[in-house]
């Protein structure tokens, strides 16, 4: 690769509120800009840097949170652009014991009504968009929205298609929503301007095991088509009927 | 026995509530705790206690509850007509109530948030490093009727305390700042959100509230097709149809409708309190404004113990009355609210 291709965007510094400034890495998302945003929100969590109270990546970005009282937007600004010369940041591995994930999906049907909708918004047969959906092997690009909630991509260019315009009610749980070339899967139910093309019946937060959150940035999922009895075997599985391999 | 207070009656949506939970934002977990923390200071004030003690969260009314062994309680937050066993009890202060007690709290006369606070704190185990209850990530529950919450040792003993009354419980202008994304409204749609008199709409909760608004929703460039971005409590976001949507501590750590600017943190008890069909207004300022306004509103939350004053007994009040020996002029003033 050039290196015109492998840093296509200088990452940008920007204050988020009044106690947030936004490193990003891009203005799309591109497999780059967020390899350099998770390898660069570890890197701030490392520095440790006073003041600062919290720090996250998104899909391109990283939010850090600190104390404006005691820590100048400034010298907050000076601080991060020097760790952003220390090295390209694009070119950074993903996280290491990376996992590849297959979960069992019923897509459509009653279990999940938008799957009809989202197939003409990406302009092929319901039979190709379910072909699609449970072939694309897909990674965590961040965790957000709600606890251990992934953001997986990416879908193939047909499935650039908007949010909706108006909010669903409510997604149950374990469904898998689609917008932006993205997929979400729901840790808990929750209103959404995403369809809901699928289900499955993974717990992904687990708020009373040691290890709450199952899925982490960089893993890699698959959505196999699976049918209603196979969904309705795996209700008590926390896993959902998932299977796990680690990523060598 | 341990110390608790028991539910008889409570609120739809209440719930105990600490500081919340800082530090799992990578993990999608937002900090929730109190909708209005500075409520939460203030009863650790009147009571001379840590504000990492957990509070019962009362949103629109309170509920009717019974103490199991003497209590230490406040009352802050959202004001509500309270009483115990009978007797009228003064917001924004600390009581003693006795074993047995039957305490009542009712409707919000103004703001959304009232809290019952019990010297000790409610000892709830702590899950992800608080107390609280996180509805929308499914952390915890509603406090039911029935339930029976458990009191922390009280190793304090102020009662009798009250602070003034504050007055951010009816709506009004809400200070803002730019955020990374305000850019992507043009001038005249920001000018217009500024002029814009909103009315917070009936449905709001712990995540955030719509904002509703006669004429045109506020549009952004691109609007359904940015990137999902971090969020911070106080962002207003656009939804798809053009509706701004506050967001609040309990909110989506991350999102892809567009915020045209974030409020203030100092303003945010001011916004998570205006009740249903209050008007919002919202004012830009600049980021040494608002630096000026963190400033002051942290100098108020440490100087709240040195604010509280002795509670000045209303002479309606006291059973015995007609034993004191009685000075004309004496018992007046401060304890009006008591009337009500």
């Amino acid at each position: 690769m050039t290196s015109a291709t492998s840093r296509p965007f200088d990452p940008v510094i920007r204050p988020a509120g009044l106690n947030g400034v936004l490193v990003s890495f891009g203005d799309t998302l591109t497999e780059p800009a967020n390899r350099a945003a998770l390898a660069f929100s570890s890197a701030v969590v490392r520095e440790g840097i006073d003041s600062v109270e919290d720090c996250a990546p998104s899909l391109v970005s990283v939010f850090v949170q600190f104390d404006p009282l005691h820590l100048g937007l400034d010298t907050l600004r000076a601080r991060l652009s020097t760790l952003l010369a220390e090295r390209d940041w694009f070119s950074a591995s993903m996280p290491d014991g990376r996992r590849f994930i297959r979960v069992p999906t019923v897509y459509g049907a009653d279990h999940a009504p938008q799957l009809e909708e989202a197939a003409e918004a990406a302009g092929v047969s319901v039979a190709d968009a379910v072909r699609q959906m449970s072939e694309a092997r897909v990674r965590v690009q961040t965790i957000g929205f709600a606890p251990g909630q992934p953001y997986l991509g990416l879908l193939p260019e047909n499935w650039d298609i908007p949010r909706q315009t108006a909010l669903t009610k409510a997604v149950p749980e374990g469904a898998l929503v689609v917008a932006i070339r993205q997929f979400v899967l729901f840790s808990v139910s929750s209103p959404t301007g995403w369809r809901h093309v699928g289900q499955t019946a993974l717990k992904l937060f687990r708020p009373d095991s040691d290890t709450p959150f199952f899925l982490r940035p960089g893993d890699e999922v698959q959505f196999v088509e699976a049918s209603a009895d196979v969904l309705a075997r795996h209700a008590d599985d926390p896993d959902g009927g998932a299977v796990i391999e680690a990523i060598p | 026995m341990t110390a608790a207070l028991v539910v008889k009656r409570i609120a739809p949506g209440a719930s105990v509530q600490d500081m919340g939970r800082a530090g799992f934002r990578a993990f999608g977990v937002s900090r929730g705790g109190a909708a209005d923390p500075l409520a939460m200071a203030e009863g650790a004030a009147v009571l001379g206690q840590s504000t990492d003690c957990a509070a019962l969260e009362l949103p629109g009314s309170g509920g009717v509850f019974e103490a199991t062994a003497p209590l230490r309680i406040a009352l802050t937050g959202a004001p509500m007509r309270a009483a115990v066993d009978g007797a009228p009890l003064v917001w924004n202060a600390s009581h003693a109530v006795p074993a047995g007690a039957r305490i009542e709290i009712g409707g919000a006369t103004s703001g959304s948030y009232g809290y019952l606070h019990v010297g000790g704190g409610f000892d709830l185990p702590q899950r992800l490093g608080s107390r609280s209850a996180h509805l929308a990530a499914g952390i915890g529950a509603a406090v039911q009727a029935g339930d029976s919450l458990t009191v922390g040792i009280d190793g304090g003993d102020p009662v009798g305390l009250c602070l003034p009354q504050d007055n951010r419980f009816d709506g009004g202008v809400l200070r803002v700042v730019e955020s990374f994304q305000t850019d992507l409204f043009d001038t005249d749609t920001r000018e217009r959100f500024t002029q814009t008199c909103f009315s917070r709409d009936a449905r709001a909760n712990r995540m955030g509230m719509r904002l509703n608004s006669d004429g045109t929703g506020f549009a952004a460039k691109g609007g359904l097709n940015i990137l999902s971005e971090s969020i911070l409590p106080g962002d207003i976001q656009i939804t798809g149809d053009g509706t701004p949507f506050l967001l609040l501590w309990e909110s989506q750590t991350t999102g892809g409708y567009p915020r045209i600017c974030t409020v203030i943190p100092a303003d945010l008890p001011r916004a998570v309190q205006t009740p249903a069909g209050a008007a919002l207004r919202f004012c830009f300022v600049t980021r040494d404004e608002a630096l000026a306004v963190e400033r002051k509103a942290r100098d108020h939350l440490s100087d709240l113990p040195k604010l509280c004053t002795p509670l000045v007994r209303d002479p309606a009040q006291i059973r015995d009355l007609l034993s004191y020996q009685l000075i004309s002029g004496v018992t007046a003033g401060d304890a009006r609210d008591e009337k009500e």
